[in-house]
């Protein structure tokens, strides 16, 4: 195990091909990340934010350099390995949720369960505990649109967190909320945290990203400033 | 395994959702798989059910029987045949005197008449012309009554045999024994009725009036043309007395070694031939027709799946991020497009039930279980083929682009 990282991203590089033209979007990133932080990735839109965090979801591979996440380089895998790797290790909480609307919130949150080859008896029991643990133990049956803004991102969360992932990768979490409801969604997410997960946020809101106990600030596929919040 | 069952689970829930969320689009979408099956069905059903009746029915020309004729059954060189002389009771009588395979010979003469019992009239009705040995060659049975004898041929007696249905229309209440019936304007006595035969291709075969040869000859005409009817011993007999009776004719009509036929010596068999040829025909239109709705159907299909796949792009980046592999995004929308044909399928199959039972009045049908399961199962088949192509694209959506489309 080196040195105890979660995440080991060295040198990333992502260049995107328009056409001919190639547009570098990420030019040389550097970062580590131990278990248990609580980071935020903050940045001007074009910055490379969402780029970085695509490649740290396994939703995209580096053009250059390496990823090691949880001692495994993932930097070359195939679709269906990361597929794999993505269903193992990363919850993901999207700004605007992202549930199946024809689908009620027990289902939602089992969906992750049901890729990684569960048979039904466990999903449901799991699926019910997430969703207790959200706050959520009597909307089960509810569908979407049947429940608030607040209730679809914990139903989110839960689902994030069903499949026990090494990391959280939250998008614009409170994007799409007013400001009480999303004071209550972070609340949710610190109260993960302090469980022990390691949870990174992608933001450009000062104020949520002050919730983290580190920001990385990025400009330009560049990381400008790394600090531990005091 | 264990994961593939719960994958396949998955995927119906997925796709009976997401077909429940569309019902109008989905039934209008199997439009083409529905007509398609109910077409393959349905022709399956009536091919069937004249298959199974039709042999049954050929059987009223009598089985190891052949037919001298002027003509050869189902020959199109009509002009030339018209040149042929009749046949007449004189080659019959060469054919009693010389064959020595025939084991019964009748003739068979008609045409057709009003045939009246007092104010009770059926017009065109046929009225044949034969001597006793008619139910040797041929199955009929009297079913009251007796049968035309020697002694009525010889005598030139005007009594006749009905057909079941004549006997059923003129005596719906007497005993038609005995009673005096006018077959155009020639009085009969009615000395018995025979057996029913039953429909041939929606025809009665019940709606005719027998009488002694001579007296059809003496009364109807000598003109008609005439079939004389040869039974052998046994199906192995039939192609010798076949070569036989050729012997005989040849002789009769004084041919030369290199003139050809200038009669028909049918049997059975050609028939039967004739009409599996016909029949084939049929086939292969219903089932061009078939392939044509199934294929229009399934380009419909594939045309619907190819929307739905594109409606549900955030769905598919989603179901990925979650940890969904390429075949299991790809076998979702498989299944989706399987079901929905089935569908298709199962309304395809109601529907070729209710056109058979429609058609049951003139062509028979019958409907086997497993038709029911071949069409559900065919039209999933064609589901499955058509949904390659989408499903091949919602497997291949990048996660990253699915998510971010709106």
């Amino acid at each position: 195990m080196q040195n105890n990282h979660l995440i080991e991203l060295r040198d990333i590089e992502k260049i995107y091909k328009v056409g001919t033209i190639e547009v570098p979007a990420l030019r040389g990133i550097t970062m580590l990340v131990r278990p248990n932080e609580y980071l935020a990735i903050m940045g001007p839109s074009g910055s490379g934010k969402s780029t970085l965090m695509n490649l740290i979801g396994c939703l995209d591979t580096p053009t250059k350099g390496t990823y090691t996440l949880a001692g495994e380089d993932v930097s070359r895998l195939s679709d269906n390995r990361l597929a794999e790797i993505r269903n193992r290790r990363i919850g993901f909480v999207f700004q605007t949720f992202n549930l199946l609307p024809r689908a009620n919130a027990l289902h939602n949150v089992e969906l992750p369960l049901v890729y990684a080859g569960k048979p039904i008896g466990i999903r449901r029991q799991k699926a019910r505990e997430a969703l207790a643990a959200v706050g959520l133990a009597d909307r089960t049956h509810h569908r979407p649109n049947e429940l608030s803004g607040g209730q679809r991102q914990r139903v989110a969360i839960a689902r994030a967190l069903i499949n026990n992932p090494s990391l959280i990768l939250a998008d614009e979490p409170t994007g799409n909320l007013d400001s009480v409801t999303g004071e209550e969604i972070m609340a949710v997410l610190d109260e993960i945290h302090r469980q022990g997960n390691t949870i990174i946020l992608v933001t450009h809101e000062e104020y949520i990203a002050r919730k983290a106990k580190r920001i990385v600030r990025l400009l330009d596929g560049l990381i400008e400033k790394d600090d531990y919040v005091s | 395994m264990f994961r593939f069952i719960v994958e396949i689970l998955e995927g119906l829930r997925i796709a009976f959702r997401a077909l429940r969320a569309n019902k109008v689009r989905s039934v209008l979408t199997t439009l083409g798989i529905i007509i398609g099956v109910t077409t393959v069905i349905l022709m399956t059903c009536i091919i069937l059910g004249l298959n199974k009746s039709v042999a049954g029915q050929f059987a009223f020309l009598g089985s190891n029987t052949v037919y001298v004729n002027k003509f050869e059954w189902f020959s199109h060189n009509w002009r030339e045949m018209m040149k042929r002389p009749d046949i007449t009771l004189e080659h019959m009588r060469r054919i009693e005197e010389e064959s020595e395979l025939a084991v019964a010979v009748s003739p068979w003469a008609e045409t057709q008449r009003t045939v009246g019992f007092r104010e009770r009239k059926l017009s065109r009705v046929d009225v044949g012309g034969t001597n006793e040995n008619y139910i040797l060659t041929n199955p009929a049975r009297p079913e009251i009554g007796r049968f035309i004898t020697a002694a009525d041929v010889q005598h030139n007696r005007h009594v006749c045999v009905l057909g079941y249905e004549v006997a059923q229309r003129l005596f719906p209440q007497q005993n038609p024994l005995g009673q005096r019936i006018k077959i155009g304007s020639i009085p009969f006595r009615v000395v018995g009725v025979q057996e029913r035969i039953g429909k041939l291709l929606g025809q009665s075969m019940d709606n005719y009036v027998m009488v002694p040869i001579g007296t059809f000859m003496k009364e109807f005409g000598r003109h008609h043309w005439m079939s004389i009817i040869v039974k052998a011993s046994g199906p192995q007999e039939v192609e010798n007395l076949v070569y036989e009776l050729r012997g005989i004719l040849r002789r009769a009509r004084h041919l030369g070694p290199l003139e050809p036929d200038d009669f028909g010596v049918n049997q059975q068999s050609s028939l039967m031939n004739a009409f599996l040829r016909i029949m084939g025909g049929v086939y292969l239109g219903g089932f061009l027709i078939a392939v044509i709705s199934l294929v229009v159907g399934g380009i419909g299909i594939m045309n619907i799946m190819l929307v739905s796949v594109t409606e549900r792009t955030q769905e598919v980046g989603l179901r990925k991020a979650l940890g969904a592999k390429r075949w299991m995004i790809g076998w979702q929308f498989l299944i989706e497009s399987a079901v929905l044909c089935s569908i298709g399928g199962v309304l395809g199959v109601g529907f070729a039930f209710l056109g058979a039972k429609g058609v049951n009045g003139f062509l028979p049908t019958t409907m086997p279980p497993w038709v029911v399961g071949f069409g559900v199962i065919f039209a999933a088949v064609v589901g499955l083929f058509f949904g390659i192509y989408p499903a091949m694209k919602a497997a291949r959506l990048r996660p990253i682009e699915a998510l971010r489309y709106e």
